[in-house]
């Protein structure tokens, strides 16, 4: 897998929707813009919901791994809020 | 002065249990109300009726307790004030709708407009039967489309443009029916599994799928004295034009095979789903 260059990791296995999101959002805040999260979750809600929702406020998703344990890594980029 | 309770039914005023009063039943489409037209009816619920309205489980609003010396001028407040008299009895009833494509991030289809040019077209048209429609914007079904006569579901038709795609694989993974797959930097999408739900193009991150919204329509759906789903007949359609030929397909068979009092999918039933189908597809290819 190429190499991101991931400058902080949350995992949100442990928690459910709507806390997902809002665990994840909490991470992203606490990047710079430009900056790249790791979130590792469940199959399933979290897949269908989390992905979405981070493009629908502006990141940029870059890439899911399969874990192939059950849990998902998604690669996002945090939006640059000057533009 | 005899009192003609069908012609009141009609006009929808619907007769109480409690002597010469009536709950007077509003014309709602799509579930939609003004905040101006909410004002009308808290006014006239105040002053003419208990001081409340019922919500309908199809998205209707009717205000108990009118009193039948009170109906003419009922109805005079209500056009005043930019509400309308719904209807009842043996036609086509209140046009239900989800919040669709404008306003819910799930939404395939623009669910207002539609509930309007069907209200605007067949609200009120006289049938054998009741007639219902309803609309939900997606495979989510909030508006549960196949409890309706004719129910539309919204939906995309999805195509996948190479050159945007990074391959980041969330697609493959959102889509339940598992239509998609990755193989060679190339996806696959199996047109026989994909149930038109839009999840692919709601979540790629870089627009990589278009997405061309159409109707799925049920038809002869009944959840009152029998329970039935309506069925689909057709493949997913396109654009007004298609649909309201599907439309008028379908209420013009109703009118031509019901016996007066018969719902619209005994009608079906007797008349048999091979000719209903064919109807429905002459009327397209017309
Ligand atoms: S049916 Fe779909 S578009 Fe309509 S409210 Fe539900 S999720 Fe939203
Ligand atoms: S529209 Fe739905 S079913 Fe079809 S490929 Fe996309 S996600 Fe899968
Ligand atoms: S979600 Fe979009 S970018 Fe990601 S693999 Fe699917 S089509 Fe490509």
């Amino acid at each position: 897998m190429p190499d991101y260059g991931i400058d902080a990791a949350v995992d949100i296995t442990s928690v459910v929707c709507p806390v997902t999101f809002v665990k994840t959002k909490v991470a992203i805040e606490e990047l710079d813009d430009g900056q790249i999260l790791l979130v590792r979750m469940n199959d399933g809600e979290p897949i269908q919901n989390v992905p979405r929702s981070l493009k629908d406020e502006g990141h940029e998703i870059l890439k899911l791994i399969d874990n192939k344990d059950g849990t998902y890594n998604l690669i996002v980029r945090k939006r640059e809020s000057g533009g | 002065m005899a009192v003609d309770y069908s012609a009141l039914k009609k006009g929808g005023f619907m007769r109480q249990k409690q002597k010469d009063v009536f709950s007077m039943r509003l014309k709602v489409v799509g579930g939609n109300i003004t905040a101006g037209q909410l004002e009308t009816i808290s006014n006239i619920s105040r002053k003419y009726g208990g001081g409340h309205v019922h919500l309908t489980s199809r998205q209707g609003v009717e205000i108990p307790f009118i009193k039948l010396a009170d109906i003419d001028a009922v109805k005079a407040e209500l056009e005043a004030g930019g509400a309308a008299v719904g209807v009842c009895g043996p036609r086509v009833r209140t046009v239900t709708a989800c919040q669709g494509a404008e306003i819910c991030p799930s939404g395939c289809i623009d669910t207002y407009p539609l509930a309007a040019a069907i209200s605007e077209r067949y609200f009120g048209k006289e049938l054998p039967h009741k007639f219902k429609f309803g609309i939900t914007g997606c495979r989510n079904n909030c508006l549960k489309a196949e409890e309706n006569d004719l129910g539309v579901k919204g939906g995309l038709t999805v195509e996948w443009k190479k050159d945007n795609c990074i391959l980041c694989g969330v697609c493959v993974k959102v889509c339940r029916e598992s239509a998609l797959s990755i193989a060679d930097e190339l996806i696959n999408l199996d047109e026989s599994t994909c149930n038109f739900c839009g999840r692919c193009v709601k979540s790629c991150p870089t627009d990589a799928w278009r997405g061309e919204p159409g109707y799925i329509l049920s038809c002869g759906g009944t959840f009152g004295n029998q329970i039935a789903y309506g069925l689909e007949v057709l493949p997913i359609i396109r654009g007004g034009d298609s649909f309201f030929r599907a439309a008028d397909a379908a209420i013009d068979f109703f009118a031509k095979y019901a016996k007066p009092g018969e719902r619209f999918r005994p009608a079906i039933d007797r008349a048999g789903w091979d000719v209903f189908r064919n109807a429905m597809e002459e009327a397209l290819d017309a």
